[in-house]
């Protein structure tokens, strides 16, 4: 096995990024579209952090707003679940068509 | 404090990791989703911490891991999802999904190889270099500085962007008294 790069923690943050893009369009259950979503924010985070380990501490601060970001967007994407919950009775993707034609 | 084992502890930590992803995107019961999504989070804040990222680190495990995974476990316990768990688990147009994130996947591989073969790509001979173990006394103090002086007005805009994620799940989650 080779010495580790940053090279390598990119491939892990790609496979990652490929898995929650995986899980976002392939799942029919909301929450674990979510979960997906935080995923792919997992994978840029850790992209993020690999570059500053060498290129100074700014993607370090980025990676810190990301994972901030992806906080407020789970609260806010579970409250509107809860309200389509509330309405429907059902968590899945196939059935959000209340505004289809 | 020269560092041991780094390899094993990458590929344990990665293999961990990607073990967890595969597990959310296809697990049945949305609670062990969950808890897998728990297992990834704490391996990539383990390869933060192999990355000198202390202070993100521990921002990973007490935010992510402790806060919005918490929230997520909350919100399946009040959403019930007993009749979901037996239905169709994946949904109507799941091939062309896969294919389109296969897709993705390949166009990554096409940028590694496209690079890996070019014998004038500095950027990526300096991504494969190996890394040097370096004595860090004060990530937390020097990521603080930086967040206070160059990042000051993101800073604020983040807060900003919290107090209105808040009142909006609130208004969004509240019951409809009528």
């Amino acid at each position: 096995m080779a010495e580790i790069g940053i090279l390598h923690y990119l491939i892990v943050a790609a496979l990652l990024f490929i898995l929650g893009v995986i899980g976002v369009l392939t799942r029919r259950n909301v929450v674990i579209v979510l979960m997906s979503i935080e995923l792919i924010l997992n994978a840029v985070n850790l992209n993020l952090v690999a570059f500053s380990r060498m290129w100074g501490l700014h993607g370090q601060v980025f990676s810190i707003f990301v994972i901030t970001d992806a906080a407020a967007e789970a609260a806010v994407g579970l409250g509107i679940l809860i309200a389509f919950f509330r309405n429907k009775e059902t968590v899945n993707v196939d059935e959000v068509d209340l505004m289809k034609w | 404090m020269q560092p041991v084992a780094t390899t094993f502890f990458f590929y344990m930590l990665s293999g961990i990791a990607v073990l967890g992803g595969i597990l959310v995107i296809t697990r049945r019961n949305a609670v062990h989703s969950a808890l897998a999504l728990i297992l990834t989070l704490l391996s990539v804040a383990g390869l933060y911490l192999m990355l000198y990222a202390p202070f993100v680190a521990g921002v990973q495990i007490i935010l992510y891991a402790g806060g919005i995974m918490v929230l997520f476990l909350f919100v399946i316990m009040l959403v019930n999802l007993e009749k979901s768990q037996k239905e169709e688990q994946f949904n109507k147009i799941w091939l062309i999904g896969l294919l389109g994130a296969l897709g993705l996947g390949a166009l990554f591989v096409g940028v590694f190889v496209r690079s890996a073969r070019s014998s004038n790509d500095i950027f990526f001979q300096l991504l494969r270099r190996p890394l040097v173990a370096f004595a860090d006394e004060s990530n937390t103090q020097a990521v603080g500085q930086m967040l206070y002086q160059n990042y000051l007005f993101a800073f604020e805009i983040a807060s900003l962007l919290l107090l209105v994620a808040i009142i909006g799940a609130v208004v969004m989650a509240k019951k409809r008294i009528n």
